[in-house]
């Protein structure tokens, strides 16, 4: 792994802490910190208003009837959900943390191409803007569900050109945040700075960067399909003019496999960045985790029809999908048991990022083992669109890569803030996380096994009970976030004692972010690093 | 990958403005990729005698040899879930068919909303186990069907019921709801 001298220059020969004032420095940012800052807080903000809607069903479904919404408006929070939190929560928070640590983890300078680097966030609140905007319209908000499956999608009201519109500018920021991570990590690296020396978050974000720019043009086409089924006549999806529906699913779920690894992998980097720190032992098999990404990232192109079973596909598809997906199990499997095996004999403390990180082992493993179940073709017909799928897929989004995104932003905190957060309250936010996530979705996988169906605003008596447990642990997983934004708002004011440069009092956390004073300086890296 | 993975890092093979240039080519190639699967998912459907037009050239098949010696009941049924708004009716309760021949049938709809409208019209087919073999090759519940205030017209159906049918149905009924298209209703 790399190490480095620690970084030479003392900050006093030239004023390393200008920053253009006023808002111009964020309107015309095109430095890779404020940019990340831009995105963090973006992801933040959609990570509220997406939980908010989050709240409204989770109140509707408190008890069996209809209490609160019309069923109309309860499917687009369903949809709207899922949008705000996939392209605008998880997504940006992730390039984000790229836009901060990638640089300063490679020993560069900036990112590869700043001025690109502003345009892909600038991007971003405007798709937004459009797509919240559609709850205004007649006909109000896409109800369709977030896979935008016709011809559902196609009854939509006026919302539906703006909800395509508002996709199509999402893919086109992200596809331009890849590019740049992509260029940066392979031109940018500081002298000696070999591939397989680079931290494990950088390459599991260069392969999600690959698999962005492979899969999110798919995602374009499928909904430029759509919108000329819908505005122009053409009959792509129409069985009336000789198209298919069923296509629609199949192109839809070729980009949206592997954009559930696109959610996922970077996680894996934090994870593989925060055990070893607080394990105080190097990561346990580098090389087997760079190999592991990889082999997921490739698997994850050939295992979409398994969100599809039910369509009807000859028995040879069947269980060409059904296996290749649960070949998925044995590189996840590889990581799993490396990262146990970093902790074995290592001498472990419980800071909040080490807490994040082992729920994240822990659930994020349950949630991998419910996705075993559902590859199972034949069982797959039972579980098909049932809340089962909403538990699973739920346990490896929220305490998958909502907890790791939570165990980054705790490890590098007070790396860009310069100041230590309140480890006591964030132990707090942990816990009560922790706790209420598995509240709130544990329960569904009984609701599904049951037969609950997924996005319904009423269900049958016999649902009742523990759709009253998931709503409670839903409240105060909520109501818990609010901690984290309290936490970190009071780091970035100042609160708290100095951070000093290595931040956490190990010795073998060994990335170059350690070796720049905190807070991180406005330039870093301006001479490249030397790297033994 | 653009150079070995241990070589020295110092002087990338490719300027950041032409490895970024073949990244923003992969990206149009991957759009082209999806438009491409569209002949490719109609090359294996047909391989796998799955999907759409393969079940449509089906039903033609089957139309050309009907089952003389077979005769089933399909029975018409048309509610209309928002009372009031239409009046809806088949033109017969039940015909008896031959599997694989064509038949029509026409239901009526009357507009009694008191103002022009779109009415889509919601297919529903038991036993579930006849779905798949009851074919539609024309319907009013394909398209949006206009209705003027007070307007009163009849709606055909061509159907075939083709010969796999298994044996033991002897009966199918074909329903419809009948429903104004939600984007009317919110634009009035």
């Amino acid at each position: 792994m790399a190490h480095a001298e620690a970084h030479a220059h003392d900050g006093h020969d030239h004023d390393h802490n200008h920053a253009p004032a006023g808002i111009g420095r964020w309107l015309f940012a095109t430095n890779h910190k404020d940019i990340g800052t831009m995105y963090l807080v973006f992801a933040l903000i959609m990570f509220f208003i997406g939980g908010a809607m989050a709240m409204v069903i989770r109140l509707e479904l408190f008890k069996p009837g209809l209490q609160f919404v019309d069923p109309g408006f309860f499917n687009s929070m369903t949809t709207m959900h899922a949008l705000v939190m996939i392209f605008g929560g998880v997504m940006p928070a992730w390039t984000g943390l790229a836009n901060w640590m990638i640089p300063l983890q490679v020993g560069a300078p900036d990112m590869a191409l700043p001025r690109m680097n502003n345009y892909s966030f600038w991007i971003l609140p405007f798709a937004f803007t459009l797509l919240l905007l559609s709850f205004f319209l007649p006909g109000g908000a896409p109800a369709g569900g977030w896979t935008l499956y016709p011809p559902l999608v196609l009854q939509a009201g006026d919302s539906f050109g703006l909800t395509i519109f508002a996709i199509h500018m999402m893919g086109i920021s992200s596809i331009m945040g890849a590019i740049n991570v992509v260029v940066t990590i392979m031109n940018m690296r500081a002298p000696g700075m070999h591939l397989l020396k680079m931290p494990l978050f950088c390459w599991t974000w260069l392969i999600t960067a690959y698999l962005l720019i492979a899969t999110m043009p798919v995602l374009a086409g499928a909904v430029t399909m759509l919108l000329t089924d819908h505005y122009f006549g053409t009959a792509f999806f129409n069985p009336a003019g000789g198209g298919d529906p069923v296509m629609f699913q199949h192109i839809f779920w070729f980009f949206g496999h592997p954009e559930v690894y696109i959610l996922i992998l970077p996680a894996f980097g934090i994870v593989s960045e925060v055990i070893p720190t607080f394990s105080r032992k190097p990561l346990f098999g580098y090389e087997s985790m760079v190999y592991a990404t990889g082999s997921i990232a490739f698997l994850s192109f050939i295992v979409w029809a398994h969100h599809m079973f039910t369509v009807g596909m000859p028995l040879a598809g069947q269980l060409f999908f059904m296996l290749s997906t649960m070949l998925i199990a044995v590189p996840t499997g590889v990581k799993v048991f490396n990262w146990t095996t970093t902790m074995w004999r290592g001498s472990i403390s419980y800071e909040p990022p080490m807490l994040f990180a082992l729920a994240f082992l822990f659930l994020f493993t349950i949630g991998g083992f419910s996705g075993l179940m559902l590859a199972i073709a034949p069982v797959d017909f039972q579980y098909h669109d049932t809340y089962f799928v909403v538990a699973h897929f739920h346990y490896v989004l929220v305490p998958g890569a909502v907890f790791a995104i939570m165990a980054g932003v705790y490890y590098w905190l007070p790396k860009w803030t310069g100041h230590m957060y309140d480890l006591k309250l964030a132990t707090w936010h942990f816990w009560l996380s922790t706790i209420s996530v598995n509240v709130l979705f544990f329960p569904m996988h009984f609701l599904g096994l049951a037969g609950m169906p997924r996005r319904i605003p009423d269900y049958n008596v016999q649902f009742a009970d523990w759709n009253m447990v998931a709503s409670i642990g839903g409240f105060a997983f909520g109501l818990s976030q609010v901690m984290f934004v309290w936490i970190v708002l009071k780091s970035v004011r100042g609160g708290g004692p100095k951070a000093s440069a290595r931040v956490w009092d190990d010795t073998n956390s060994e990335g170059l972010e350690w070796t720049v004073p905190s807070p991180a300086p406005f330039h870093t890296f301006e001479t490249p690093p030397v790297i033994k | 990958m653009n150079e070995p993975l241990n070589g020295p890092a110092s002087k990338p093979p490719t300027s950041n403005r032409a490895l970024a240039g073949r990244l923003v080519l992969f990206a149009a190639g991957s759009f082209a990729f999806g438009f491409a699967l569209v002949p490719l998912y109609d090359v294996l459907c047909s391989v796998w005698e799955v999907g759409n037009r393969w079940t449509g050239q089906k039903a033609t098949a089957v139309a050309e040899h009907p089952q003389e010696d077979r005769l089933v009941t399909v029975e018409f049924i048309a509610s209309v879930p928002d009372n009031g708004t239409w009046r809806f009716a088949p033109k017969l309760a039940a015909m008896q068919v031959h599997p694989g021949k064509l038949y029509s049938a026409e239901f009526s709809a009357a507009n009694l909303s008191g103002h022009d409208t779109v009415g889509q019209a919601v297919p529903s087919i038991a036993p579930s186990v006849a779905m798949q073999h009851f074919r539609k090759t024309e319907c009013f519940c394909f398209t949006p069907q206009p209705f003027r205030k007070g307007e009163t017209r009849n709606l055909p159906v061509r159907f075939v019921v083709d010969r796999d049918l298994p044996v033991d149905v002897d009966r199918v009924t074909l329903s419809y709801a009948m429903y104004e298209q939600p984007r009317v209703a919110a634009a009035r």
